[in-house]
């Protein structure tokens, strides 16, 4: 491979940035809430007190994800015999039923072509924000509290 | 001169003319032998198989009183140049209301296959009749002749009482996945129920387009009930279900699949590839685009290559001469369908 062909391939470098968008107590747990963040509407979950955010448009047909139930992995090996596991960590869309796991984005029925991004979400408590470099538009920092803050 | 090259092909449909009581008697204890006489039980034809009506019947491969089997060899078997070929009896005894007599009705068929036809030409193979009404007098068929290799598969049909996947036909799915028998599913109602979604229809042209909801309502209820989840050896063969009706049922259970999925979570593949693992159909007749060079387009869509099974679908009136196959298949596909893909769906011709 040429440098010239290799550059063409590499993908334009992008500075993460960083945004906080919510008060954890705003999402209280199974629950979600939808927040825009440069024009991207992201789905972010509560899973038994961890944060895990996706895009929120479902790539089937467009729903909100964020309106989906959140639901267990359901499996069987057996007809009639089911197990259920990873309590929380689906989204199912409110549409048409399309499973999402909530960690990867991707899709129970069809994980390799059917996905969402998924994003990452820290919690960080209010004093260490104030410093930056961090974008917020919604919020006044308080430094006693925690925050939700997402990486694009 | 035929248009294919069908030497050492193995046919996977050919009809035998549907035995009579007088073909069954010596194969009936006295009990039966005393039914069918007293009950007048006499001609086992399907009312969704008439065998003497037109067009079913080639008219010139008609018997007229001379004997089936010479004339299959004549007229099939030997210019053909088939290696094997597969002998579906279409009776009543898939019809029987009463679950002994279907029982006693189904043995005897399977003893006069043996008798007159299997030993009697080392080509042939059959589907082994079992009643479907008494499931576990099936279960015993199957363990009664399952030494015998050339039966291939049991068979049943598009439309019957219950759908197929229901759990109380489970144990004949395991008695033949345990000897190697492969699920046949021949055309045909034994209107148990009525044969369209919509109740009965009137003309015949409508009960031959119901088969095709009759297949897929049939395989969707062996996916979505887990018959192979449970039972991973076994395959269910379409015969004389046409092809083209099957990527759309591919493409709508798959996506049906995903919403739909957490009440039936033992489907764990989609079912396009649980069809193509599990599903075969047989080559006559076809329904084809009418442009031959539209063909290879439409058999795409299976995106597979080793569902179709070749089959003459004799005596029926299909083809004329021994154009036994549609124009416009490709040859990659021609070379797998005469033969490859039999062997592969039916372990018992192997060995
Ligand atoms: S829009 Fe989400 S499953 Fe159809």
């Amino acid at each position: 491979m040429t440098s010239a062909q290799a550059e063409v391939k590499a993908r334009p470098k992008r500075e993460a940035s960083r945004h906080v968008v919510a008060r954890v107590d705003e999402i209280a747990e199974g629950k979600s809430k939808l927040v825009n963040v440069e024009g991207r509407a992201i789905a972010i979950f509560n899973v038994k007190g961890e944060y895990l955010a996706i895009a929120n448009r479902c790539p089937h047909e467009g729903a909100d994800l964020c309106r989906g139930s959140v639901v267990p992995l359901i499996e069987s090996d057996t007809p009639g015999v089911v197990r259920l596991s990873r309590h929380g960590e689906l989204v199912r869309c409110p549409w048409h039923g399309w499973e999402f796991d909530l960690r990867t984005g991707k899709s129970w029925c069809d994980p390799s072509r059917t996905r969402v991004k998924s994003y990452d979400v820290k919690v960080e408590r209010g004093a260490a924000l104030v410093e930056g470099p961090y974008q917020t538009e919604v919020y006044k920092i308080s430094v006693e509290d925690e925050y939700l803050v997402l990486e694009l | 001169m035929a248009k294919f090259d069908t030497t050492g092909a193995i046919d996977c449909d050919v009809h035998p003319p549907s035995p009579r009581r007088a073909d069954l008697l010596p194969y009936l204890d006295d009990y039966w032998k005393e039914i069918v006489t007293t009950r007048e039980v006499d001609v086992l034809e399907m009312n969704s198989f008439p065998e003497r009506t037109l067009p079913y019947m080639r008219p010139d491969w008609k018997v007229n009183g001379g004997d089936p089997l010479e004339a299959m060899q004549k007229n099939l078997l030997d210019p053909l140049k088939l290696d094997l070929a597969i002998l579906n009896v279409v009776s009543g005894a898939h019809a029987l209301f009463d679950p002994y007599l279907s029982a006693a009705i189904c043995r005897a068929t399977n003893d006069w296959l043996i008798d007159k036809w299997l030993n009697r030409d080392s080509r042939l193979r059959a589907s082994m009749l079992v009643p479907f009404q008494n499931v576990e007098a099936a279960v015993e068929e199957i363990e009664r002749l399952a030494d015998d290799k050339r039966f291939v598969q049991i068979l049943t049909l598009s439309a019957t009482e219950l759908p197929l996947g229901r759990r109380i036909y489970w144990p004949i799915y395991e008695a033949a996945e345990k000897h190697g028998l492969q699920l046949g599913i021949h055309a045909g109602s034994n209107y148990r129920n009525a044969p369209s979604h919509s109740g009965f229809h009137s003309f015949l042209i409508e009960d031959h387009l119901a088969h095709t909801q009759g297949f897929a309502t049939q395989i969707a209820s062996l996916i979505s009930e887990g018959v192979f989840t449970k039972y991973p050896q076994l395959k269910a063969v379409a015969i004389e279900s046409g092809v083209t009706w099957v990527p759309p049922l591919m493409w709508r259970m798959s996506k049906d699949w995903r919403g739909a999925r957490i009440e039936v979570p033992w489907v764990k593949d989609a079912p396009a590839d649980i069809i193509r693992r599990h599903v075969r159909m047989t080559t006559q007749p076809f329904d084809l685009p009418d442009d031959p060079a539209e063909v290879p387009k439409a058999l795409d869509h299976l995106l597979s290559d080793e569902m179709l099974l070749f089959s003459s679908d004799y005596p029926h009136w299909n083809f004329e001469g021994l154009d036994v196959l549609p124009e416009g298949i490709p040859d990659a596909t021609l070379a797998k369908l005469l033969r490859d893909n039999i062997l592969a769906a039916y372990p018992r011709l192997g060995g």
